[in-house]
Formats: structure tokens, sequence, C-alpha cells
């Protein structure tokens, strides 16, 4: 089956993907006890993309991750790279290198001699092995550190020798599985910038695993969100951020308002509804179904402008402020069953004139307001 | 009580420590004393001592002392020293190859089973080793385990035997038999610490099984692999009751040498010269060992 659906697949297609998953499934143990990882798992991954599987903790990422690299079997499914299909593939003969969580670097070996690892098992002879490993230094910025132990590397520089035994044998997928996350804050930036850069540059197909959204948003081509081993929304991170596929990427993804209302006229690209708190609001209408009358109504906080009371949408009064540096976050009671969570970026109001009591006008436009799938 | 500890630093430690070291040389350095002492000194007829200076004890090792009083090379002893080297050897070769395997299953059980396989590995210590080293005389020897079956169907006729008792062979068995768990033991204490992601790591950047064994594997084990070896080598090396049962005596090794001097020969000198020569060989060893764990130490240096 899974022959003639790739047949039927035009070539330059076929030839533009580096990973195909195919129903992939991953269930532990068996009879009663059996814990399904992964559920029908299908997507491509584009040569040369910046890909990230994004999701909480037990979503089955690290599984797919794990799958990919030949540690874990699949169930079921097909996994193809490059149009070849590396199920059966043992880990060491797929063109697959992974930078792994905790770095995983061979403690008795010098960084040059970690580096050069998998070029030695692919039996390159000595001078293009001593020539990758200097160029991979080089991208990683250790070229000073090639005779010193992992023991005697920061994180950070760890981290980087990682990447760079990874990179070194020019592998035709990268997985790096939240390779950040054991950095600090300022380092785990700076080195975003970097992975995407060192991505571009090799021209590798990296496959990100986070469950940083921030991360997966500002690195990726692409983002798969997944939750409880299944992928719920492949996209950009815009597509992803602006139009969630469900719910559970929309709260997942940033932070997000839910409003329960039923649709009043559903004509047109953009229908009124009114809400559980008797609100009567106009919303974007491209993911309405037909006949669908209970909508679950999405806003982004940053989506929602204020204005003075009575001159807006609806009025409400503020909750709880806090502030955050760049922005504020404010809750305000539009008599809905949550209150809207609304921030505000600094500079635009002076919002200590802002107070918890306040009345204020909440302008929500159209175009923010999405009708959610569930 | 407190009032009357001594105020430096220094001599409250040496204090504390005195007592460790008092058990250390009375019942170690003071007897190794008395048998380098013993070693140097000339043999009465009937055991004991004669309190003069000489190195006939080391002499007689090498050399045997001709009517005429000229030394002639006599290879006796060192063929008693090669065996035990030899067996020794061999013992530890067999530990490794049968111990690494299982100490490798040990540590990849899940935790909370791990600790019961290595109660199965210390059992055998619970009996008395003379108890278990008989148990071998009724395996290996004549209508034995072993030898039964070929009676039954006749391959061995009632009076032959397949000679598997006294002989290096048997020695060979009972020691490997004898001294597995002191090279189970370390080598899982090193596998348990080992990160098994390394062995991942490894088949992720090409290295077949083999290869991640052999670049991995084992020399992130290597200290419990020397220590093991060790352990099962040095007290190889001076073994008495294997050579001695399982041996029949004809098969002498150092341990043996050393208690045939001391109680039929009666040449003490000569005994405590083969028990120094033993102790520097254990010295030399233990070195090696010190070298390779002080690599080890700078790889875990942070």
């Amino acid at each position: 089956m899974s022959v003639a659906q790739a047949a039927a697949l035009p070539i330059a297609e076929r030839a533009r993907a580096a990973v195909e998953l195919e129903n992939v499934e991953k269930t532990y143990g068996t009879g009663k006890s059996a814990v399904k990882a992964l559920k029908g798992v299908s997507f491509d991954i584009a040569d040369n993309e910046f890909f990230t599987l994004l999701g909480p903790s037990g979503c089955g990422k690290t599984t797919l991750l794990r799958a990919l690299a030949g540690f874990e079997s699949v169930t079921a499914g097909t996994i193809r790279l490059f149009g070849e299909d590396i199920v059966d593939v043992p880990t060491y003969k797929r063109s697959i290198n992974t930078v792994f969580q905790h770095y995983s670097l061979f403690p008795h070996m010098s960084v040059a001699e970690n580096v050069a690892y998998g070029l030695k098992r692919l039996k390159k002879s000595k001078s293009e092995i001593e020539a990758t490993v200097a160029d991979t230094l080089e991208l990683v910025k250790m070229t000073d550190f090639a005779g010193r132990l992992p023991a005697q590397l920061s994180g950070g520089q760890q981290q980087r020798v990682a990447l760079a035994r990874a990179l070194a044998p020019h592998p035709k997928v990268l997985l790096l599985d939240e390779p950040l996350s054991a950095l600090d804050l300022k380092l785990r930036q700076s080195m975003r910038q970097e992975l995407k850069q060192i991505q571009a540059r090799t021209g590798i197909t990296f496959i990100f695993v986070t469950h940083d959204q921030d991360e997966a948003l500002s690195m990726s081509d692409r983002v798969a969100v997944m939750s409880a081993g299944y992928v719920q929304q492949v996209g950009t991170p815009n597509e992803i951020y602006e139009h969630p596929a469900n719910r559970f990427v929309a709260g997942f993804v940033g932070d997000a308002n839910f409003i329960d209302a039923q649709i009043t006229s559903p004509v047109g690209a953009i229908v009124t509804c009114r809400t559980e708190g008797g609100a009567v609001l106009q919303a974007d209408a491209r993911n309405l179904l037909e006949g669908q009358r209970d909508v679950t109504l999405f806003l982004r906080p940053e989506k929602v402008k204020l204005a003075k009371a009575g001159s807006a949408t609806v009025d409400g009064e503020i909750t709880d402020i806090q502030y955050l540096g760049n922005s504020t976050m404010m809750h305000i009671d539009i008599g809905e069953a949550e209150p809207l969570v609304v921030t505000e970026p600094l500079g635009e109001v002076d919002q200590r004139l802002r107070q918890v009591g306040d009345r204020v006008g909440v302008i929500l436009s159209p175009s923010a307001l999405q009708i959610l799938v569930e | 009580m407190m009032a009357n500890l001594p105020s430096s630093p220094a001599l409250r430690r040496t204090l504390s420590l005195a007592p460790a070291l008092g058990v250390i040389g009375i019942f170690m350095l003071i007897p190794v004393c008395i048998i380098a002492v013993f070693s140097f000194l000339e043999a009465k007829s009937f055991g004991g001592v004669v309190w003069s200076f000489s190195t006939d004890a080391y002499v007689q090792l090498l050399y045997e002392r001709a009517l005429d009083d000229s030394l002639m090379l006599s290879p006796g002893y060192l063929i008693i020293i090669w065996r035990s080297f030899l067996l020794a050897g061999i013992a530890m070769l067999c530990c490794l190859v049968v111990g690494f395997p299982v100490a490798y299953f040990i540590s990849r059980q899940p935790l909370q089973h791990r600790n019961m396989w290595i109660l199965l590995i210390t059992i055998p210590f619970w009996t008395n080793q003379l108890v278990r080293t008989f148990a071998w005389i009724i395996i290996l020897g004549r209508n034995g385990i072993i030898e039964a079956p070929f009676h039954w169907v006749g391959i061995l006729g009632s009076d032959d035997t397949l000679g598997l008792m006294y002989s290096n062979f048997a020695i060979a068995v009972g020691l490997t038999y004898t001294f597995i768990p002191l090279m189970v033991l370390p080598i899982y204490a090193s596998l348990e610490k080992l990160d098994f992601t390394l062995v991942e790591a490894a088949a992720d950047l090409y290295s077949s099984k083999w290869e991640a064994f052999s670049k991995v594997i084992i020399p992130l084990s290597k200290p419990g692999i020397i220590a093991g070896c060790l352990l099962v080598f040095i007290p190889s090396l001076g073994a008495f009751i294997q050579p001695d049962l399982l041996g029949g005596g004809k098969n002498m090794m150092l341990g043996t040498l050393v208690q045939f001097q001391f109680s039929t020969a009666r040449n003490w000198p000569f005994g405590a010269a083969i028990a120094m020569i033993l102790l520097a060989a254990v010295v030399i060893f233990l070195m090696i060992y010190a070298r390779a764990a002080r690599g080890q130490q700078k790889m875990e240096l942070h």
C-alpha cells in the first residue's frame, strides 16, 4: 500500500523530503499494561529544513526522535530517509546523528577524539579526519579546546562539542534532543541563534526536540506540535501561533483566551455570535464547520486593545495587574466564565495609571477572534 | 574529655589514625619484617633458624649445591614459580571471560533486581572454601560426576580415568571457581556507573556492537577490569588449598611450596624467601594498578 502511495507522489516532491513518516506507531509493553507512545504519526520533513517537535513531557516527541535515530523500534508504520525505508536499518547504518540531551560525550577521549569518533568508524582517511575535525571545531568555536577532556569543559562548551561530534560525519539528518535545556537563559538564547546559523551554513536537516515554545517558534522553519502520542498540528511558527488547529495547540503555544459562544448569524467570512455572558461578538469564520452552532472562540492576549469604558466592543473590570517589564498583563472580568487575559506592551499607555477595579473598554477585532476546531 | 584533645589538627589526625596504624603495624608490618629477616638467616636442620646472615635461601631458589660445593643451575623451583604465574594468569583470564558478561548482565538489570543478583554471586562465600574445593574432587575425580557417564557407556574401563584430577587443569578450574566473584564485583561496580547513553552515542556514530564494546564499554570499565584481574591474580598466585587438594602435591605452586618448606622440609629461611618473592610480585602488580587508577582520576575530574 505504501509503495503505491509513494509512487503517486511527484518525483520532485519525494526528492525534497528528507524524512517521511507514515502512520508510525509505538507501543511499550503488552496486554493491559501497554502504553501507546506514538499514535499514527504521519508527516514529512523537507531537506535542509529546521524542523521542531514541540510538546509537553510524555507527548511522544522523544520517542519519535529515538525511533528516527534507531534506538527504538517502531510497532507499525514506515520511516523513510530520502526515500529509503529505514525501519529495519540498525542505528549505526543510518546517516542520522544525535545531539544528546546530556551531551553523552565519551569521557575517556579528548574533544578532538570525540569529534573524530564517527569519522573513524566511517573509515575516512587520516588527513580527511584531521581536516574535518579542525573545520567542525572551528564551526562551533571550540578550536582552542581540542586537547581537553570533556570533564574539563563547562556545560556550554560540552554542548558545542556534542554538536561538533554529531555534525562532523555530515549526516543527512541531525537530531537534537532538548540540547539547550541544561543551559542558563542567556546562553540558551545565544545558542538558539547560533544553531540556526550552523543549520543554514551546513545545509543539514535539523530535527529539534523541545518543550519550550519560545525555542520552537524562534528557530524553526516548521513545527510539529505533539500531545498524547498524536501530532496535533504541523506548520510554520506563524501558522501554529496565529492559526492553531485546536484548543491544545492554542493553549500550549503561547497564552490564549477561550470564550464559549453560539453562532447567531453564520453567513460570510465574519460571523456573529453570542457568548455565554451575553456579549455579541464578531469572529473570523474560516474554521467554522458546516452547521456548527456551539463554538469556542480563541484570542491571543496581545491582540486585545484597551480603550475608554463605553467606547469599545465590551466593557470590563480589571481584576489583576502583573508588571512584566516590557509589557503588563491584566485580568479583565468581562462577565464570562473566565476573566480575559490581556497583555499591553509598554510605551503605548502609561500603565501606572491602570489600577485594579478600573473599568475599561475592551476592543475585540473580528480578525483576532478565531473559531477553534475542538 | 574534650579538653584533653590535642590542639594541633595534625596531631589529632595522627592520633585518630593510630588504631588503624596499630592494627596494620602489629598484624602486617611486623610479621612481614620477621619473614624478611628470617629469609636472610641460616636454616637449622629440623626447623627454626640459626642467627647468622646468609643468602643461601635465595641462592637455593635458582641453584643446587653439587657434592664438590659448586653451584649448579636448578630449574625445579623456577618451574614452580612459572607454574604459579601461569595458573594464576589462566585463572585470571578465565574469570575475566566468564565474569565480564555476568557483570554486564547484572548492570543491565532493573535497579531493584541488581542487589539480588549480587547476593547470588556472593552465595559461595557463605560456605567454607575447603569444603567447596572438596566438591570439585567429587566432580573431577575418579568415578566423579564427569567421568561416571564415560564408565556407564563403556568408553572408559573400570580402572581407567580421564585424569582430570591432580593436574594443572584441576588447579586452574579450582582457582577460577573460587575467585570469580572477586572479578564480577569490581567490573559490575564500574559498569553500573557507566552511562549507557554513551553506548547509544557510539551506535549513533556508526559503531557496530563490537566497536561500541571495544571503543566505549571496555575503556570505561577498565578500572573495574584491572581491579578484578588483580583481585583474582594475587590470591591465585599464593593459593594453597586449590593446588594442594586439586593438584595433589606433585603440581606445586608458590603457596604450597611455602607451606612445604615450613612444615615438611623444615627450611624456614627458604620458605621465608619464597614468601618474600611472592610479596614482591604482589607489590609490583599493585603499583601497576595504582598507575592505571591515576589515569582514571584525571578523566573523572570535575
